[in-house]
C-alpha cells in the first residue's frame, strides 16, 4: 500500500528493546500491518462467522487469516486492504470446509467447484406469485435463510450484501469472472426470496 | 431485451453496478414486462429489509487480543491509557463507578497515539471512505453514531462560522471503535475524533505537528477531543475555537 501510510517512522521510545532479538523491520512491518489490517476485524469476522456458521471455528479462521495476511504483508500491492483480507479469510476457510468434509459424513458445506452443481433446496421463482408482498424479517431469521443458501451462491451473497462490496472486488476474492459473480447473485438472491416468501405461507 | 437477460441484469441495476446504457435497457424492459417489474420491486424490498437490519458480527475482545498477542511487539513498555488522556491515578477506580468504558492503549507513548491518529485521518482521505453517514445536518449525523459507540459525540454544525460539517464516521484507533466528525474548510478536510475519559476537567487546547499534519486536542466535559487536518495551525485553532465556544453555547451539545 505504497503512498496510503505515512513512512515507517523510527520507533520513538528510545529504551524499547527488541522482541526475540528480532530486527525492528519486523517490529515496524507489524505495525504497519495492524494499522492496516486491523480495523477490518470486524468485517472479516463477520464473513467467517457466515461461511463457517460456527463462531468458535470463525475465530481459528480469522486469527489463521491474520497471521498469514502478516506473513504475507510484504508481498501485499492493494489495491484495497478488505478485498485482499477478504481472500486469504475465503481460502482458510475452504480449507476447513475441506476438513470437515474429510472429517464429517454430514458435508453440508463444500467447496465451490462441486457446489455449483448444489441442487436448490427450494422451487424456483416460478410458482412465486410475483405479486406477493415480502413481510419484514428480524435479523435472525434472515440469517437463518441466508445461512441455507448453498455455495457458491451464499458467498457471493454475503459479499455483497453484508459486506456491501462491488462486483469487481467480490470477483478479486471468489477468483470469477464478474459475469459469474453476477449470475451467482442472482440466483441467491432468487433462492432467498423464495425461502422468504415460503416462510410467510403459514401466517398468510 | 429477454426475461432470461433482465433476471440477472436486474441485479446489477439495484446494486448501481450498470453503466447508463445498460440500465436504459433493463429499465425499458421492466417497463413494459410485469413480470420483471414485480420481481425488481421485491428485490428492491427485500434488499431494503436486509439493510435495515443489523446483520454483522462484532469480533468478541478476546480474538483481538489473540491476535494482538500473536504478532511482534515492542517490550518493556508499561499499559498506560492514552486515549484517556491525562488521566492518572483514579481514572480506573473512576472507571468502575462511573461504568466508563474508557479506551485504553497499550502503546508507549503520546507520539504513538498521534501517529495512529494521522493514520486514520489519511485513511479516511484515500480510501473512498470518509464518512459512514453522508450528512450536513447535524440532527442526521448525531443520532447516527447512538448505539455505535458508547459516547455519542458532540455533533456540531459550524458551516456558518466557515467549517462546513460533511458526516460522521466510525473510526477506529489502535483497533478500537471511536467517533469521528468530519468537516471541510475549503477543500481541506478536518476530522474531529472524540473518546470519553474519565476525567472531568477542561484541558485547553493545543496544537503539534505530526508527520506534516496538524493536530489540535483538548478536553471538556468528559471528552478528548483530537482535531487532525492538513488545515494551516492557525485556521485549526480557529476552528477547535468555534467548536469550544458553540459546544458551551449548546449546553454541551
Amino acid at each position: 500500500m505504497p503512498g496510503q501510510r505515512p513512512a515507517a517512522r523510527a520507533h520513538p521510545a528510545a529504551n524499547t528493546t527488541m522482541l526475540f532479538g528480532s530486527p525492528g523491520d519486523d517490529q515496524t512491518k507489524a505495525r504497519r500491518f495492524r494499522d492496516a489490517a486491523l480495523p477490518y476485524l470486524d468485517d472479516v469476522y463477520t464473513v467467517a462467522r457466515y461461511l463457517l456458521r460456527d463462531p468458535a471455528d470463525a475465530e481459528d479462521a480469522v486469527q489463521e487469516c491474520y497471521l498469514r495476511a502478516l506473513k504475507h504483508f510484504d508481498t501485499y500491492r492493494g489495491p484495497a486492504i478488505k478485498p485482499w483480507l477478504l481472500a486469504i479469510l475465503r481460502n482458510v476457510c475452504h480449507a476447513e470446509f475441506t476438513r470437515r468434509a474429510r472429517s464429517a459424513a454430514t458435508a453440508i458445506d463444500d467447496l465451490p467447484e462441486s457446489g455449483e452443481a448444489t441442487a436448490p433446496l427450494w422451487q424456483e421463482t416460478e410458482d412465486t406469485p410475483e405479486t406477493q408482498a415480502l413481510q419484514k424479517r428480524d435479523a435472525n431469521s434472515i440469517q437463518r435463510m441466508i445461512a441455507a443458501l448453498p455455495e457458491p451462491f451464499h458467498e457471493t451473497f454475503v459479499l455483497r450484501e453484508i459486506q456491501n462490496l462491488s462486483y469487481r472486488e467480490i470477483a478479486e476474492i471468489v477468483d470469477a469472472p464478474v459475469g459469474t459473480v453476477m449470475s451467482r447473485l442472482a440466483r441467491a438472491r432468487a433462492m432467498l426470496r423464495s425461502a422468504w416468501l415460503a416462510e410467510e405461507e403459514p401466517s398468510r | 431485451m429477454t426475461c432470461d437477460e433482465s433476471d440477472i441484469l436486474l441485479h446489477a441495476l439495484i446494486d448501481g453496478e450498470l453503466d447508463a446504457g445498460h440500465a436504459r435497457e433493463v429499465e425499458n424492459h421492466i417497463a413494459t414486462c410485469a413480470r420483471c417489474a414485480a420481481a425488481l420491486r421485491t428485490y428492491r424490498d427485500m434488499k431494503a429489509a436486509i439493510a435495515a437490519e443489523d446483520m454483522r458480527f462484532t469480533a468478541p475482545a478476546h480474538l483481538r487480543q489473540r491476535i494482538e498477542a500473536a504478532m511482534p511487539q515492542p517490550r518493556g513498555t508499561s499499559r498506560r491509557s492514552l486515549l484517556a488522556g491525562f488521566a492518572m491515578g483514579s481514572a480506573v477506580s473512576a472507571m468502575a463507578a462511573t461504568g466508563i468504558v474508557a479506551i485504553v492503549l497499550r502503546t508507549d507513548d503520546e507520539q504513538r497515539l498521534a501517529s495512529e491518529i494521522v493514520s486514520a485521518h489519511l485513511r479516511s482521505l484515500q480510501a473512498g471512505h470518509l464518512t459512514d453517514v453522508l450528512s450536513t445536518d447535524q440532527h442526521t449525523v448525531k443520532p447516527w453514531f447512538n448505539g455505535r459507540l458508547d459516547v455519542s459525540p458532540p455533533v456540531i454544525d459550524l458551516t456558518a462560522l466557515g467549517f462546513t460539517l460533511i458526516g460522521g464516521r466510525l473510526d477506529y484507533i489502535d483497533g478500537r471503535a471511536i467517533g469521528a466528525v468530519v468537516y471541510k474548510r475549503r477543500a481541506h478536510v478536518i476530522n474531529l475524533f472524540v473518546a470519553q475519559t474519565p476525567n472531568a476537567t477542561h484541558s485547553p487546547a493545543r496544537t503539534e505537528d505530526v508527520q506534516g499534519f496538524n493536530i489540535r486536542r483538548w478536553r471538556d466535559h468528559g471528552l478528548n477531543f483530537w482535531a487532525v487536518s492538513d488545515l494551516n495551525a492557525d485556521e485549526l485553532a480557529e476552528f477547535s475555537d468555534k467548536f469550544e465556544k458553540a459546544m458551551q453555547a449548546n449546553g454541551n451539545g
